[in-house]
C-alpha cells in the first residue's frame, strides 16, 4: 500500500493536530470554511439551505395562485405591497402574472428544489461519507458547482422582480410562445433571464454530476465493492449518470431557443402571424423543441425521484431493523428505470401530432417502467413486513413516500396510454399525477433525508415531536390537495387556466377548488414547523449520539463534529454489506460495515465462515513461511 | 491523534493505485457530456430535415482542408506524447507548439468556410439548414478553443520541465481531449456531407 509514501504525502498537504481536541478549523477563515468551502459537507449544507429557501419561495407562489383558483372573487388588494402592479386596479391578480406564477413554481420546484436541493445536498453529503472517502474527487469543481447554482439562483430570483415579469410560458417554455417577446410580456426579459439561469444551472449540474460519478467509481475505501454499496449511493450514481446524459440535451434546446429569440434564427419558428403581422421566420419546427426538451424532461423526473428512492431504501431498512428486501433487485430496478427513462420522452407529446404508430412504441416503453417501479414498491413493503419498525420522523416520511409513489404511480398507468391521454392531457389529472408521484414523493424523500442525517450534518438532533406534527400535517394535507384534483381532471378541467368560472362545465367545481386552496395553504403553513425545527436545532438542538439510529453505514463511524477529511486517522475498511440488521445470532440487531467477519463468529453465515477460515489459513501459512 | 485536513488539494486515495486516475476519469465524463450535446443537435438536424422545407446548398470545400489540418494536429499531439514517454523534452515542446499552431489554423479555416457559406447566400439567420451548420461548426470551435487553452497550460508546464515520463497525467488528458475534438470534427464533417 506504500503507507510511508502516503504519510509523506499527507505531511505536505495536511494540518497535523496532535492534541486530543477536535479543533480542526483553526487554519480556515470564516470565508474558506463556510462560504468558498471545498469541503463536501459544507457544500451539501449550502445546497440544502438554498434549497429550503427556494422551496419556501416556490410554495408561496403556489399559495398565491391557489388564492386565485380557490377564491376567484377575492379582494387581493392586501397583496399589493408584495406584488405591486401585478394586482390590477380592481384588486385582482393580473392574468399574465398568474401564468408567471405557475411557470416559476414549476421551474423552482423541479430544478432548484428537487434537483439541486435534493441531489446537491445528499449526493454531496453522503457519497464521500458512505463510500469511505475523505472528500470528492475534485473539491474545487464541487465548490464551482455550488457557486454556479448560486449564480443561477440569483438570476432566477432577480427575474421575479423585473417590470415585464418572469418567464410565463410554463416550466417547459415551449416555443413559439417563449420565443416571441410580442406573444406575452413574460417572454421578454424574464424569458432571457430564465434561459441564462438555466444555462448556469446546467453547468452546475454537470460539474456536480461528473464529480459524483468519479468519486463513487474511484474513491471507494478498501472492501467497498459495488455489491456492498448502500442503495443511496447506487441511486446517486445513476441519478448523476442520468443528469450527465440528459442535461446537455436541454442545453442544446436552450441554445437554439436563445438563437431564435436573440439572433433571429428559425429553428423552432415557422410561418407565424402575430398581431396581423407576418414574421420572417420560415422552416422551423416547434415540435423539435418538444423532442429536445422532453429528452431531458423525462429523465429529469427520475433525477428527482431516484435519490429519494435511495434515501428511502436506507431509512426503511434501518428503521425496520431488517435487511432491505431484494438488494440486487433494488439495484436492478434502479438500472432498469435509468435505461428506460431515455426511451419514453414522447409520452409527453401524444397530442402534438405525433405519428400514432410511434406513439404506441412509447406507450409500450412507458408501461414497462411500471415493472421496475412495482419491484421497488414491493421491496419496500416486504422490508417493512414483520420488521421491528421504529417510527422516527424520517421513517414516517419514507413510508409517506411509498404511499405517494403508489397512489401517484397508478394514475401514471392511465396517462401512459396514448388513447386515454387524449382526454386527460393538460388537465388537473396530470397535475395530480405528477405532484403525487414525483413532487410530493421526492419532497418526502428529501424531508426523510434531512430528519435522518441532520445529526450527522450538524451534530445535533432535530426535535422528534415537531417532526411528527410536521409529518402528519403535510401527509394529510398533500392528499387533501391532490386527491380532489383527479376528479377535476377527469371532468376535463384544464391546467394553467387563470379563470374557470365562465365555463358552465367547470363552475360547479368552485367549492372543490376552494377546498383544495385551503388545504394547500394549511400544508404550506405546516412547513413553518419544519423551518423552525430545522434552524432552531442547528444551534440549540440536543447533542446527537454518534449513531442515533443504530445504523450500519460508514458515516456513523465518524466523530460528532467532523472536520475536513471526515475521519481522524485511518479510513475504515469495509467487510460486509450495509444491511446486516437483526442477523440471526448477532449480539446487537445491527453490525456496521466496518466490523470484520472474524469478530462476529456467532452470526456468520456458512459461506462467511468459510471465508474467515480461508483467511485464517492464509495468515497462518504466511507466518509459517516467514519463520 | 491526527486530523488530516486536506485543503484545496487532490484527495489522495487511501488504498492501492489500481484503477484510473480520477482526473482522467473526469475528462472522459466531460467528453460524454459533449457527445450528448452534439448527439442532440445532430438528431435535431435529422428530425428537422425529415419534416421538409430544407434548403439545399454546397458544403464548403474548405472543410476538406480543415479536416486534414486537424488530423495533422492530432498526429503531432501523439508525437508529443510519445516524446514525453521517452523524456525528449525539446520534442515535447516542439510538437505541442505545432499542434497549437495547427489548431489555430483549423479555427481560421473554419472561419473562411463560413465566408464560403455567405458567398452562397447561406446565413446564420434564415432556413434552419444553414443555421444548423453555423451552430454545429461554431459550437465545435468553442470546444476547440477550450482545447487550445488546455494545450497552452500543458505547453507552459512543458517549458517549466513539468512534463516528462514520470509526470504524464496532464499531457495524457490534453491528448485525450484533443483526439476527441478531432474525431468530433470528422464526425460532424461526414455527417454534414451525408445529410445536406
Amino acid at each position: 500500500m506504500g503507507k510511508a509514501k502516503l504519510e509523506d504525502k499527507n505531511q505536505n498537504i495536511s494540518v497535523e493536530d496532535h492534541g486530543a481536541e477536535h479543533d480542526h478549523d483553526h487554519h480556515q477563515s470564516f470565508i474558506t470554511k463556510y462560504i468558498f468551502s471545498t469541503d463536501h459537507k459544507t457544500i451539501a449544507k449550502q445546497y440544502l439551505i438554498t434549497g429550503i429557501f427556494w422551496a419556501f419561495i416556490g410554495g408561496m407562489l403556489s399559495v398565491i395562485f391557489r388564492l386565485q383558483l380557490g377564491f376567484p372573487d377575492m379582494e387581493l388588494e392586501w397583496l399589493r405591497p408584495l406584488l405591486g402592479k401585478w394586482i390590477t386596479e380592481t384588486g385582482k391578480l393580473d392574468p399574465e402574472f398568474y401564468l408567471a406564477l405557475v411557470t416559476m413554481h414549476g421551474t423552482i420546484m423541479v430544478f432548484f428544489v428537487l434537483t439541486a436541493g435534493l441531489s446537491g445536498t445528499f449526493s454531496n453529503f453522503l457519497i464521500p461519507l458512505q463510500i469511505g472517502a475523505r472528500d470528492m474527487a475534485s473539491g474545487f469543481m464541487n465548490m464551482l458547482s455550488y457557486w454556479f447554482f448560486f449564480a443561477s439562483s440569483v438570476v432566477m430570483f432577480f427575474s421575479l422582480f423585473i417590470e415585464t415579469g418572469p418567464a410565463s410560458g410554463g416550466w417547459v417554455v415551449y416555443p413559439p410562445l417563449s420565443a416571441l417577446p410580442q406573444a406575452i410580456s413574460g417572454s421578454g426579459l424574464g424569458m432571457t433571464l430564465w434561459l441564462i439561469a438555466m444555462a448556469l444551472f446546467i453547468a452546475s449540474t454537470l460539474l456536480g454530476g461528473i464529480n459524483y460519478i468519479t468519486t463513487i467509481i474511484n474513491l471507494r475505501t478498501e472492501g467497498m465493492s459495488f455489491t456492498r454499496l448502500p442503495l443511496t449511493i447506487w441511486a446517486f450514481l445513476l441519478t448523476a449518470i442520468l443528469g450527465l446524459l440528459s442535461f446537455p440535451v436541454l442545453f442544446a434546446a436552450a441554445l437554439l431557443l436563445i438563437f431564435d429569440r436573440s439572433f433571429g434564427t428559425s429553428f423552432f419558428l415557422s410561418e407565424i402571424f402575430i398581431n396581423g403581422e407576418a414574421l420572417p421566420n420560415i422552416g422551423g419546427s416547434p415540435i423539435l423543441y418538444q423532442h429536445l426538451f422532453w429528452f431531458l424532461g423525462h429523465p429529469e423526473v427520475y433525477i428527482v425521484i431516484l435519490p429519494a428512492f435511495g434515501i428511502t431504501s436506507e431509512i426503511i431498512a434501518t428503521n425496520s431493523r431488517k435487511p432491505i428486501f431484494g438488494y440486487r433487485a433494488m439495484i436492478g430496478s434502479l438500472l432498469a428505470i435509468t435505461v428506460l427513462s431515455f426511451l419514453v420522452w414522447a409520452h409527453h407529446m401524444f397530442v402534438s401530432g405525433l405519428n400514432p404508430f410511434l406513439g404506441s412504441v412509447f406507450v409500450l416503453f412507458t408501461l414497462i417502467i411500471a415493472i421496475p417501479s412495482a419491484v421497488k414498491v414491493f421491496n419496500y413493503l416486504t422490508t417493512l413486513w414483520r420488521g421491528n419498525i421504529v417510527f422516527t420522523p424520517a421513517m414516517l416520511f419514507s413510508i409517506g413516500l411509498v404511499s405517494f409513489f403508489i397512489s401517484g404511480g397508478l394514475t401514471g398507468i392511465f396517462l401512459g396510454n396514448s388513447a386515454i391521454d387524449i382526454q386527460l392531457h393538460d388537465t388537473y389529472f396530470v397535475v395530480a399525477h405528477f405532484h403525487l408521484v414525483m413532487g410530493s414523493a421526492a419532497f418526502f424523500g428529501m424531508m426523510a433525508g434531512v430528519y435522518h442525517w441532520f445529526p450527522k450534518m450538524f451534530g445535533r438532533m432535530m426535535d422528534a415531536r415537531m417532526g411528527y406534527v410536521h409529518f402528519w400535517l403535510t401527509f394529510i394535507g398533500i392528499y387533501l390537495v391532490f386527491f380532489p384534483m383527479h376528479y377535476l381532471g377527469i371532468a376535463g378541467f384544464p391546467r394553467r387556466y387563470y379563470s374557470f368560472t365562465n365555463f358552465d362545465a367547470f363552475n360547479i367545481f368552485t367549492d372543490l377548488n376552494s377546498f383544495i386552496s385551503v388545504a394547500a395553504i394549511l400544508t404550506f403553513a405546516a412547513q413553518l414547523v419544519f423551518a423552525f425545527n430545522f434552524f432552531y436545532s442547528i444551534f440549540r438542538g440536543r447533542l446527537a449520539p454518534l449513531n442515533p439510529w443504530r445504523s450500519n453505514t460508514l458515516e456513523w463511524t465518524t466523530p460528532r463534529f467532523l472536520g475536513h477529511g471526515n475521519w481522524p486517522g485511518e479510513i475504515p475498511k469495509v467487510y460486509r454489506w450495509p444491511y446486516d440488521y437483526s442477523k440471526p445470532g448477532a449480539r446487537e440487531d445491527f453490525i456496521p460495515q466496518n466490523v470484520p467477519l472474524s469478530v462476529t463468529p456467532e452470526s456468520n453465515l456458512p459461506s462467511e465462515k468459510e471465508k474467515v477460515d480461508a483467511e485464517n489459513r492464509r495468515t497462518k501459512e504466511k507466518s509459517v513461511n516467514e519463520k | 491523534m491526527k486530523i488530516k485536513t486536506l485543503e484545496n488539494i487532490e484527495i489522495i486515495r487511501d488504498r492501492k493505485e489500481s484503477s484510473i486516475n480520477p482526473r482522467k476519469f473526469i475528462v472522459w465524463l466531460f467528453i460524454a457530456t459533449i457527445v450528448m450535446l452534439f448527439a442532440a443537435l445532430t438528431s435535431a438536424y435529422l428530425v428537422k430535415q425529415g419534416e421538409g422545407n430544407w434548403l439545399h446548398f454546397e458544403i464548403p470545400d474548405m472543410f476538406w482542408v480543415t479536416s486534414v489540418v486537424i488530423i495533422l494536429s492530432s498526429i503531432s499531439m501523439q508525437f508529443a506524447y510519445i516524446s514525453a514517454k521517452k523524456d525528449n523534452i525539446s520534442w515535447i515542446r516542439g510538437c505541442l507548439l505545432i499542434t497549437m499552431v495547427l489548431g489555430l489554423a483549423f479555427l481560421a479555416g473554419q472561419y473562411l468556410s463560413w465566408g464560403e457559406l455567405v458567398r452562397q447566400d447561406v446565413f446564420f439567420v434564415g432556413n434552419p439548414a444553414g443555421s444548423f451548420i453555423y451552430v454545429l461548426t461554431g459550437l465545435h470551435a468553442v470546444h476547440l478553443i477550450s482545447g487550445i487553452i488546455f494545450l497552452a497550460i500543458v505547453l507552459y508546464s512543458a517549458f517549466k520541465y513539468r512534463i516528462h515520463a514520470k509526470n504524464l497525467n496532464s499531457l495524457e488528458m490534453s491528448v485525450t481531449y484533443w483526439h476527441f475534438l478531432g474525431g468530433l470534427w470528422l464526425y460532424l464533417f461526414f455527417f454534414l456531407k451525408i445529410y445536406h
